[in-house]
């Protein structure tokens, strides 16, 4: 079990397009990825899990994953997470 | 009949005519009943529908493009989401019935997204969206949407969904009103794109009945619900002034009179730089940087940075461009810039405070800058962000000096630095007005939050008077004054901020036409008595009508 730790940059935080960007990532990736937010952990590859975790800007999260080439997918996913993905 | 006046908050400057059709009601909720077909048969219903829901959200995406298939897919996620499908197998194998089923499943996940407010309070509403069309799948019966219809008509809904008005037709709905729903809202955004006059957040619309006869005026923000002849004459006649008036003006920024105002575009890219171009701006008044530094650990080098602004640079030769140094933090952290942890970024260490903060990042913008702006024959002016009094400007304007820049200016978005203009102008060479940040910080309501939203108006006649000091101080020192925020795009606030003494306005390329359209039709006097009328006002309402009664 691999994880890493990433604070939340977008401005609006993990909503509906971040999120749905973040969570094809994850589908894609193969990997079966949880994402957990003040002790509260979903699949990171379900959308609503996400949304319903209610992560803002400057939230810390923390993602677990297991399987091959499981610390590229985490590493991959923590750029995403600190990037501003509601910047104009 | 008599007439009546909705309110709302207007999107566009659209105004027409036309007879409303609502949409329908929501399905009703799924009967509580124990299911008579049992859990496989049940679940079978429910798969298929989600499946089938969730393809038809991606067809429509696919024919919509753009913004809208991004909207369009995420709500696809939802009907395939695996804790969803999971939640509703739960209920349908403790002999629930497949619509109940997924009505719960979503219902609860809607419930927990309106528990934690704000922005996500407002994806409840896909949620919803999502959940009515797998069920009228199950139930083989039409999806909720918009009506149907060969005649134009203006629809009025509870709060648009984004799958509705991604597929909207323009020629049938010739405008959008919602009672629920902010600025923020799907509906304004994707109205905002395609151009179509919106009303969003008219609570009293919801009188508003089928074949009901409503003029909508979006730069009023007002529906007028049984309208008069002479209302209706006199509307159409102003919606088609507009146009004309849109499609003959061409060229630099005039008043009646002759007098000069020069019309800027705001670009952020080499990309919106070429349609600032094709827009017949005579220059940018405002250049956001924070593009080439978004989504990176670093600041790029001085090598990458001067290649990028001068590809935007060499687009205006013998024309001004104003170069904002990077604004970070607040709503664009960025993490070399911005410090973690501050209880209240909106008022922390942000945009030229970051900078001095980090002087080494500011030194290799300004540098970039000059290397580029000395290759090509544009006009480079450069500001800087968050300015709050005279010694910030002295040491950004001495800053630029060492750099080889000459022409340094400052941006006004506080209140202190419009309080001190004149003093700031000893310093600067020009200064430019945020008007949203100005906003913001004026009326202490986050610009960003639809809950506060109706705060959040530039024609707040404490704005302008905050803007109208700045003009003072600008015709008194002979400095240019511009404006680069949201309010030099509204044609009827451009002409009263001219009248207040702003030289020049900056906006995004498609807003340029109504402006310069608008700005033609009144002389510099007319405009200044205009300015007189409109500060004298109690609230942004009263402001706008005194501005419209000319």
């Amino acid at each position: 079990m691999a994880e890493r730790t990433a604070t939340i940059q977008s401005a609006h935080g993990l909503h509906a397009r971040p999120a749905a960007l973040f969570v094809q990532a994850v589908n894609d990736s193969g990997i079966a990825v949880t994402i957990e937010k003040d002790g509260r952990e979903f699949p990171a590859g379900s959308i609503l899990g996400v949304i319903s975790l209610a992560i803002n800007q400057g939230d810390q999260v923390i993602i677990r994953g297991e399987g091959d080439g499981v610390d590229a997918v985490l590493d991959s996913l923590v750029v995403f997470l600190e990037t501003d993905h509601d910047a104009a | 009949m008599q007439e009546r006046v909705l309110t709302g908050v207007g999107v566009g400057r659209g105004i027409v005519v036309g007879d409303v059709r609502r949409m329908p009601d929501p399905l009703p909720e799924p009967a509580q009943v124990n299911s008579t077909l049992g859990p496989d048969a049940e679940l079978a219903r429910a798969t298929s529908a989600l499946g089938e829901t969730a393809q038809d959200l991606r067809d429509r995406g696919a024919i919509a493009g753009g913004l809208a298939k991004e909207v369009l897919d995420a709500l696809a996620m939802m009907a395939d989401d695996q804790m969803l499908q999971s939640d509703v197998k739960n209920r349908i194998d403790r002999g629930a019935t497949a619509e109940r089923a997924v009505f719960d499943a979503f219902a609860g996940f809607a419930e927990i997204l309106t528990m934690a407010g704000g922005y996500m309070a407002e994806r409840a509403g896909d949620l919803g969206d999502v959940a009515n069309r797998v069920i009228a799948k199950i139930m083989g019966v039409p999806a909720p949407g918009v009506p149907q219809s060969s005649v134009p008509f203006i629809l009025v809904a509870r709060d648009l969904a984004p799958a509705d008005t991604a597929l909207l037709d323009f020629d049938i709905v010739q405008a959008l009103i919602t009672t629920d729903g902010g600025p923020t809202s799907h509906t304004a955004i994707l109205a905002r794109e395609k151009g179509l006059p919106a009303i969003v957040g008219a609570k009293s619309a919801e009188v508003l009945v089928d074949g009901d006869l409503v003029l909508v005026d979006a730069a009023a923000g007002e529906v007028i619900l049984h309208p008069s002849a002479v209302r209706i004459q006199a509307g159409l006649a102003e919606a088609e002034a507009r146009k004309a008036a849109r499609d003959s003006a061409t060229g630099p920024g005039r008043l009646a009179d002759g007098h000069e105002v020069q019309l800027l575009a705001n670009v952020g890219s080499a990309k919106s730089a070429s349609a600032a171009v094709e827009a017949d701006a005579e220059g940018v008044g405002l250049f956001r940087t924070e593009f080439l530094f978004l989504d990176s650990d670093t600041a790029p080098t001085v090598d990458e940075q001067a290649e990028q602004y001068e590809s935007v640079f060499v687009q205006f030769p013998g024309k001004k461009v104003v170069v904002r140094v990077l604004d970070a933090g607040a709503d664009k952290p960025l993490s070399f810039l911005t410090d973690d942890g501050e209880e209240n970024p909106a008022l922390g260490r942000r945009g030229i405070r970051a900078l001095f903060a980090h002087e080494d990042v500011l030194r290799d913008q300004l540098t970039a800058i000059a290397r580029a702006a000395s290759k090509t024959q544009a006009h480079v002016w450069v500001m800087a962000p968050m300015i709050a009094n005279a010694e910030e400007t002295a040491k950004f304007v001495a800053l630029c000096a060492e750099l080889d820049i000459a022409v340094a200016g400052a941006m006004i978005e506080i209140p202190s630095a419009a309080l001190l203009a004149n003093h700031i102008l000893d310093e600067a060479a020009f200064v430019s007005i945020g008007t949203n940040d100005l906003t913001q910080y004026t009326v202490a309501a986050d610009r960003l939050l639809g809950t506060v939203a109706d705060l959040q108006d530039a024609w707040n006649p404490a704005v302008l008077k905050l803007i109208h000091e700045v003009g003072l101080a600008g015709q008194a020192s002979g400095k240019p004054v511009g404006v680069c925020g949201e309010a030099a795009a509204d044609p009827q606030l451009a002409v009263v901020l001219i009248g207040l003494g702003v030289t020049s306005l900056s906006m995004s390329p498609v807003a340029l036409g109504d402006v310069r359209a608008e700005l033609s039709r009144y002389t510099l006097a007319e405009a200044r008595e205009l300015a007189q009328r409109v500060l004298k006002t109690r609230n942004a309402a009263d402001a706008r009508a005194a501005a419209a009664s000319r």
